[in-house]
């Protein structure tokens, strides 16, 4: 190298190492965000250290949430949750609409503040209108009124509705909706409870 | 006198507002309720209780030291508070670091007055009885900045880094619920319950949500700060403890802040 084009190669180093600063600041790569959050928090209770590790589905629906999600990704997504889905080992996709209206308006459970002994609630209300009678519901899912008494309850429509509350990941990629079945979160009796809330002919849901 | 009647005041509409919200048509919505509330109140605001005391703190020589807050340097200067919450966070020289207003006063109280952080931390949450002076700093520090528009410096790259952080925190998908701050804060006019919620990644969503945080809250009838709302945001979401002044809750205050850019500040305000 001449003498004479050392400056510039400093300067072309320095001007190459800021620029690399400067996209690192605006941009975050995935690991970045793994160690800010591994020593951000700490565990409470239920709630582990372990939930800061994410699975494939949110994964991918994490690196898609700010621009529509590509046909071939939500089709992997969805791929990956329907195999997921268990039907009722019992074979009855109904259990009891009083049982199921209790899980619908408990918003407790799996919180660091929750008692792990005691169930988890499905907290449908937060998101759902559902029985005419509770006026306090949320609107970011769609209103579920008059679940059954509208669609009916043939075999389809009730492994439609099982596998949406189970997975909402088989047919929606990345919906907001929690995955009830497939983490947990609900029991196989409570699933059945809901789903009689939702289309027993005798639930507030239906009046 | 003000004290009591404030706190008469609060006692006796936090019992008012339960009442139209039991009995709540489908058309009225809790904003409504919150409305009425604060009308009520008029200029009154329980967290008025929290400035005072805050003043006391800010003024009072205290600590090992026994000395006073006049020295802290929120970003504007040593002592200067006006206009101070509306800048923050940002880069501090002296400790290398981004701050929000709660990390910073404890940055004060440990090398102005010698406190230990440890015991400031111990009471970082109000509960019943037992006060949080951070709350009541950062109520008085807050209240300096009302009528003045969020303007942060952003030109440090740990600022912009802290953004960024919080940028990716934001729609970051994790826990048993598959929960992030984008699930319920990704639309405006959505509600859960009787809550509206705000898009906090667009200017308007989050102007209205940053600039009247603190807040006096109701329903805990304490005042509550930014570190407090992002640390129950986590729990909700099902998430293990977020620390206080971690870079999590650094970054995500950083990202709601400079997207409330130019908004007015209006806290403390009253909230649920």
């Amino acid at each position: 190298m001449r003498l004479d084009s050392y400056p510039l190669a400093v300067m072309i180093v320095i001007l190459w190492s800021q620029a690399g600063a400067f996209a690192r600041a605006n941009e975050m790569s995935a690991s970045d965000v793994t160690t800010a959050l591994r020593s951000s928090f700490v565990a409470k209770g239920q709630a582990t250290m372990e939930r800061l590790q994410q699975d494939e589905t949110q994964t991918l629906c994490t690196a898609h949430a700010r621009h529509p999600l590509p046909p071939e990704v939500a089709e992997h997504v969805s791929a990956l949750n329907r195999v997921t889905i268990k039907p009722p080992a019992n074979g009855q996709y109904l259990g009891d609409f009083k049982r199921g209206e209790i899980v619908a308006l408990s918003g407790t459970g799996l919180q660091s503040s929750d008692d792990p002994a005691k169930p988890a609630g499905g907290n449908c209300y937060a998101c759902h209108e559902l029985a005419a009678t509770e006026l306090a519901y949320g609107t970011i899912g769609p209103s579920l009124r008059r679940y059954g008494k509208l669609r009916g309850s043939s075999k389809v429509t009730l492994e439609f509705a099982w596998g949406k509350i189970y997975n909402s990941n088989a047919q929606t990629a990345c919906s907001r909706m929690p995955r009830f079945g497939h983490h947990g979160i609900l029991s196989e009796q409570q699933l059945q409870d809901v789903m009689a809330f939702l289309f027993d002919p005798a639930s507030p849901v239906n009046q | 006198m003000i004290n009591n009647r404030a706190l008469w005041k609060a006692w006796l509409l936090a019992v008012g507002v339960m009442v139209p919200w039991n009995t709540v048509n489908a058309e009225s919505s809790s904003e409504d309720a919150i409305a009425e509330y604060r009308a009520m109140f008029g200029d009154d605001n329980p967290a008025e209780l929290w400035l005072i005391r805050g003043k006391d703190l800010w003024q009072q020589r205290r600590g090992p030291k026994n000395a006073d807050l006049s020295g802290c340097d929120l970003g504007r200067g040593p002592g200067v508070i006006e206009g101070a919450y509306a800048e923050l966070p940002r880069w501090f020289a002296d400790t290398g670091r981004v701050q929000d207003l709660e990390t910073r006063l404890i940055t004060c109280m440990t090398m102005l007055q010698g406190m230990a952080e440890a015991d400031i931390l111990a009471v970082r949450f109000g509960d019943g009885d037992n006060k949080s002076d951070l709350e009541a700093l950062v109520a008085y520090v807050a209240d300096a900045s009302k009528g003045h528009a969020v303007s942060l410096p952003m030109t440090h790259s740990q600022e912009k880094a802290a953004y960024a952080l919080g940028a990716a925190l934001f729609y970051h998908r994790a826990g048993p619920h598959d929960y992030s701050c984008n699930t319920c804060h990704g639309e405006n006019k959505k509600r859960i319950r009787l809550q509206a919620m705000s898009k906090l990644d667009d200017a308007k969503g989050a102007r209205d949500a940053y600039t009247h945080w603190p807040a006096y809250r109701v329903s805990q009838g304490e005042l509550r700060t930014m570190e407090w709302r992002l640390q129950d945001c986590y729990r909700q979401q099902r998430m293990p403890q977020l620390k206080f002044g971690s870079e999590v809750a650094i970054a995500l205050t950083m990202f709601l802040a400079k997207n409330a850019e130019g908004g007015v500040m209006a806290a403390p305000s009253i909230k649920r």
